[in-house]
């Protein structure tokens, strides 16, 4: 529906995992930010004179 | 058809004379051409409205949701997968309903019918797989092949999957139809010219939900979409707000919906939102070896967990 691949990530992180859980963030978190912002789902109110 | 239309009422009255049911639910004629309309025969007397041809596209399972009384139903192909997801998903007890199941040839579309004249169409009739059509001043024989519904061209279950009675004998499926040509073309394209291309598909959308109306899938007492406290989608035609619906509604069809067309029938503007749902369709299918409502006896795959059900995208 027109979201870049990259941006949606699945991850199955366990309560015990910490680690992986910290690795997980932080690779998202790179991956969207490399992709820069996504505005097609803002809504942009009516401009009202 | 005139056979199918006799063979319904004879089965209808017997039904409703006996009292095995307490009221049929099928089609009668409607007030314009190609646009017929449900009908519940109540009493034998009332069977003589029952109808049969090729403009029963909407979808009769609709009708039965929550529902308490016995009830015959005519049945086409798709229809009777819609009744199966209906008891699957307890909407409807089998043992409520006795089945007419109709074997169909597809339905034909009022819309490409209608774009074809240039004056109002006054009367369409069949007859061996012909469609004539008259409007005031012309008459034209159409292939009935040719002026099928989208959804129908590319049906592979024309016969019921489930019925007590039969209207006629069961008709031969289409084999080798390519169903997903037009998805795959979508699936081909870029993110930004897939956003494009629902941009402008859902433009037009009033926000009417004809189709969700139309849809027997959706029975939710308050759909997302009416729902205020909290709202979860702006209720305005802002492309945004339409997009969020159709978006949405197709996800909660995912691995529930036939097919039927029922929805894009409905649509007054003509939007072919059966793109979205089709996909969903299409994933189902590869995915999970999927098609909704051929069986009572498995759930559907959102809600039941396999241990061998893909999950290459989790990582
Ligand atoms: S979404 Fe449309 S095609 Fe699918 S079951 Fe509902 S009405 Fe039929
Ligand atoms: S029936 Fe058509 S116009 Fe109405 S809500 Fe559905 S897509 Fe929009």
């Amino acid at each position: 529906m027109g979201i870049e691949p990259g941006r949606l990530h699945f991850s199955w992180v366990s309560s015990a995992e910490a680690t992986k859980f910290i690795e997980v963030v932080n690779e998202v978190t790179e991956a969207v930010r490399a992709l820069g912002p996504h505005d097609n789902f803002v809504k942009h109110m009516p401009k009202v004179a | 058809m005139v056979g199918y239309t006799d063979k319904i009422r004879e089965i209808s009255e017997r039904l409703l004379k006996e009292g095995t049911v307490d009221m049929v639910i099928g089609f009668r004629q409607g007030s314009m051409p190609m646009m017929n309309e449900p009908c519940f025969a109540k009493r034998p007397e009332d069977v003589e409205k029952l109808t049969w041809d090729s403009n029963c596209g909407i979808n009769l399972a609709n009708y039965l949701t929550d529902r308490k009384e016995k009830i015959g139903v005519i049945a086409k192909g798709c229809d009777s997968r819609n009744i199966v997801t209906h008891i699957i998903e307890n909407k409807i007890k089998r043992d409520q309903l006795v089945i007419i199941g109709v074997p169909c040839k597809g339905m034909i579309d009022r819309r490409k019918i209608t774009s074809m004249f240039e004056t109002e169409i006054l009367s369409v009739a069949e007859e061996d797989g012909k469609v004539i059509v008259k409007t005031g001043d012309a008459e034209k024989i159409l292939e009935k092949e040719e002026v099928l519904q989208k959804n129908c061209a590319v049906c592979i279950h024309r016969n019921p999957v489930i019925y007590d009675e039969l209207a006629a004998d069961l008709v031969e499926e289409q084999k080798d139809i390519d169903r997903y040509a037009d998805i795959r073309e979508i699936e081909a394209m870029s993110p930004e010219d897939k956003w494009n291309y629902f941009d402008d598909l859902l433009s037009a959308c009033v926000r009417c939900y004809a189709c969700r109306n139309a849809c027997p899938l959706c029975y939710c007492p308050t759909c997302f979409v009416d729902e205020s406290q909290p709202q979860w989608v702006g209720k305005t035609t802002d492309p945004i707000d339409t997009k969020t619906f159709h978006f949405l509604r197709a996800y909660h069809c995912a691995g529930r919906c036939t097919d039927c067309g029922a929805c894009e029938r409905a649509c007054p503007v003509g939007i072919n939102m059966r793109t979205l749902t089709k996909k969903l369709e299409k994933d189902c299918f590869e995915y999970y070896g999927w098609e909704a409502g051929l069986t009572l006896d498995a759930r559907p795959p959102l809600d039941a967990y396999k241990p061998d059900d893909p999950e290459d995208f989790i990582k």
